[in-house]
């Protein structure tokens, strides 16, 4: 039975449990919201979500106050209308006022408000001091002043993220959020995922802006700059421009970075599909050693090493674990070597005079490719990572009109790639594009599902699990034939977490482990567009297998590029130059020692 | 005070064993967090960073929690406590009587600001409303002995007398 109630005079019946904030979004009547986060326990906090309850004194918040049978709620009034805007002007009151020179300018929560609500003047001062900036991290910076203390940040870095970094300190008007004991962040476990970033609702945390750097190199007549973008660009840049979540819009994408000035127009999918040739690999060669040869220094199950907020955060956190991650590198990082020696060589330009831009849906890949350790070409691999809504900037700041650019094609031969590289932006794509192709190595056959999806791994359920049976494998393989392989997939560092404990428990045990740090995997990285809700990621995630269905190759190991870049360059998968420039490994960083040692 | 005197006989090692002791037997326990913070400031006296790291650990819980919980309640300390402690008082009196250049002097001659301590452990610095002593305004208070009628230049003869 539901309950029956009225919002604004308008009746409706709403199951038991449904906040006011909930029943009103059903009839189409939008309640202003800053501290709410869905999914999150709600603090409650900000108020700028009251309502007027009939028969109750005080206005409610909207979003934690549950319903009642019978209530009658106004969310529209003169009452309500003053309660808003005095908390409004409370909030201005102690907030700088630099919208103009704010990286929210015209996407922030609160200036939105405050115009709705036709802020005119703020009647409160506060005379807080000015606070510094936190930019001691390659991926994030902080602006504790913009802070206006909804604590959506803190709650998905401890309730999302299992990470805790952020908290509040003090009380009152003195609280400030901030990293724990320390200052800065970069003096605390942080993993760089920016899913705070992601979710806050103002200026307070944002990445780190390389956008002026990125057009130095492209006015710079000695250098050659190309450029790569992740597979969850594509389905997301749109979203910059007005475009409806899910919009594909790679073929504008390409149109809009070659009109940036960009040498080449290439594809972090052809890195992927290179990860997946040289990560199948090392899955096979692992099982091979530990059911064949029995070495017992070979580690399974082994996990999936792509996303550098999970690397940073096994390394703080698991280092025990440090031999069952692939030594594959990211796919943006294989790009980076190679572009920097095979295709730098092949076009006879100076490793030092080339540029590598990567456009990314994520804060980390910053912290990423400015590790110490990835320089495999003789110079940084890879120089610059913008996140999505960087490159969203730059091009409306090159005055494109990105909606009506025409749709164009990405470069040879780094811009050549497959279906299976698309899904790498999809929580579970790694696992379903590694399967296709460690099948088809042991059996000669393709993957058996139906379009090739391995349906159990996708989807937005926190841990997922599959198994497959290996039947008629090839000579070369006997050693698999009948063996069941038990993998699983875990998006949201949290549920990597539960994953990872129930596996040191011995609860669980798998042969191969899919982890993406940002909940919905890359699609929902810290760099995306705002807001990424559930149903903006199910767009995007949706929109990615299309692009996948829609190619001829959806296979890694069938990438021609690739074939010839094994051919002319790299010879075997795991062979010792793919060794040198596309294999890495990982340090202990809850040694402290260690952890200066390779500070980024 | 049985404790204290046993403070002063542990070694650092000893004392943290005995807050493990006390978190290991109460951790599942909800809300425990405060009774061990309680607990750990009793052993050492403050909180500082390693013991407030130490009980995040012990607790499996991330230290901005615990962060978030000792910068909350006035009675935790993250400094240690001096030997004497210096109390300026900041009530209206004292204040129009120039406590604020008594507050700066003490600041210039020892270095420390409110709420911290000196190095050699022997002065804490800290800030009250009213010692009600308006009539020798501006008064301070050392310890437990009331000193009026400060003026820089007095404050220095009076920090002597604890050196
Ligand atoms: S955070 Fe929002 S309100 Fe504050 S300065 Fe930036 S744009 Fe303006
Ligand atoms: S980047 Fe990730 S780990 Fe770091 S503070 Fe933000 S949410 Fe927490
Ligand atoms: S930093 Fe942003 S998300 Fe965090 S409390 Fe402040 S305003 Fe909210
Ligand atoms: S949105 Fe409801 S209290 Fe903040």
């Amino acid at each position: 039975m539901g309950l029956k109630i009225e919002i604004n005079n308008i009746p409706l019946e709403v199951e038991k449990g449904t906040t006011i904030l909930q029943a009103a979004r059903k009839v189409g009547i939008n309640i202003p919201t800053l501290c709410y986060l869905e999914g999150l326990q709600n603090p409650g906090s900000c108020r700028v979500c009251v309502v007027e309850v009939e028969g109750a004194n005080a206005l409610q918040p909207a979003c934690v106050t549950e319903v009642n049978e019978g209530m009658k709620i106004r969310t529209n009034n003169k009452r309500v209308r003053n309660a808003r805007k005095i908390i409004l002007e409370l909030l201005l009151s102690s907030h700088p006022w630099e919208c103009n020179t704010c990286d929210r300018n015209q996407s922030c929560e609160l200036q939105t408000l405050a115009e709705e609500y036709g802020i005119r003047e703020v009647r409160f001062q506060s005379t807080q001091e000015k606070l510094p900036l936190d930019e001691s991290t390659p991926g994030i910076v902080r602006d504790p002043n913009k802070c206006i203390l909804c604590r959506r940040c803190v709650a998905v870095c401890q309730e999302i993220q299992k990470v805790g970094t952020l908290g509040p300190r003090y009380r009152g008007f003195h609280t400030v959020i901030s990293p724990g004991q320390v200052d800065l962040l970069g003096d605390a476990v942080c993993v760089q995922c920016g899913q705070c970033a992601a979710v806050c609702p103002v200026g307070a945390i944002s990445e780190r802006d390389d956008t002026e750097k990125v057009w130095e190199a492209l006015e710079d007549p000695q250098k050659y700059v190309i450029v790569q973008t992740a597979p969850a660009i594509r389905a997301a840049l749109g979203e910059c421009f007005n475009l409806p979540p899910g919009t594909l819009v790679k073929g504008r994408m390409v149109a809009a970075l070659r009109r940036l000035g960009f040498d080449k127009v290439f594809d972090t999918n052809f890195g992927a599909d290179l990860t997946i040739v040289e990560e199948g690999h090392e899955l096979l060669s692992r099982l091979k050693k530990k059911l064949v040869d029995e070495d017992k220094t070979v580690k399974l199950p082994m996990f999936t090493s792509c996303s550098p907020g999970w690397i940073n955060y096994m390394e703080n956190f698991y280092p025990e674990l440090r031999d069952n991650v692939s030594t594959c590198k990211s796919p943006q990082q294989m790009f980076g070597a190679v572009a920097k020696t095979y295709f730098a060589d092949e076009i006879g330009i100076r490793k030092e005079d080339m540029v590598v831009v990567s456009i990314m849906p994520c804060t980390a890949k910053k912290f990423e490719c400015n590790r110490p350790e990835m320089v495999d070409s003789g110079v940084q691999d890879v120089d610059y990572v913008l996140t999505t809504r960087e490159l969203g900037k730059m091009i409306k700041q090159a005055g494109l009109d990105f909606v009506n650019l025409p749709e164009e094609e990405m470069d040879a031969p780094l811009g050549i790639s497959t279906g299976a590289a698309d899904i790498f932006a999809n929580t579970g794509g790694v696992m379903e594009a590694a399967l296709r192709t460690v099948y088809e190595i042991v059996t000669g056959k393709e993957l058996p599902f139906e379009k090739l999806h391995v349906t159990p791994v996708q989807g937005l359920e926190g841990v997922k699990e599959a198994e497959l049976t290996i039947k008629e494998t090839l000579p070369d393989w006997k050693f698999l034939e009948g063996v069941t392989l038990k993998v699983a997939v875990a998006h949201g560092l949290g549920n990597a977490n539960k994953i990872v404990e129930s596996i040191l428990k011995g609860e669980r045990e798998y042969h191969f482990i899919e982890i993406m740090a940002c909940p919905g995997g890359c699609i929902g990285g810290g760099g995306q567009p705002r807001l990424t809700t559930d149903e903006v990621r199910k767009a995007r995630i949706q929109a990615i297998y299309k692009e996948d269905e829609g190619r001829k190759l959806r296979k890694s190991h069938e990438n021609p590029a690739l074939k010839e870049l094994y051919n002319e360059f790299l010879g075997q998968p795991l062979g010792e130059k793919s060794h040198q420039l596309l294999h890495t490994h990982y340090f202990d960083k809850k040694n402290k020692k260690e952890k200066e040692k390779v500070k980024v | 005070m049985a404790t204290n005197i046993q403070e002063t006989e542990l070694t650092q090692e000893e004392k943290f064993q005995q807050l493990m002791k006390f978190i290991e037997s109460n951790r599942e326990k909800k809300g425990f967090l405060i009774p061990a913070l309680h607990k750990a400031q009793e052993i050492f006296g403050y909180l500082p960073a390693e013991v407030r790291e130490f009980v995040a650990e012990q607790m499996n819980i991330p230290v901005s929690t615990v962060m978030g919980v000792v910068t909350f309640y006035s009675f935790f300390r993250m400094n240690p406590v001096g030997k004497h402690n210096i109390t300026v008082c900041m009530g209206t009196a004292c204040y129009v009587r120039g406590a604020k250049k008594i507050v700066e002097a003490v600041e210039n001659t020892l270095g420390i600001k409110p709420g911290e301590t000196t190095e050699d452990r022997m002065f804490s610095l800290s800030i009250q409303r009213c010692l009600g002593a308006c009539g020798l305004a501006p008064a301070i208070m050392i310890d437990h002995e009331v000193h009026g009628r400060m003026t820089p230049q007095k404050l220095e003869q009076v920090l002597e007398l604890y050196k």
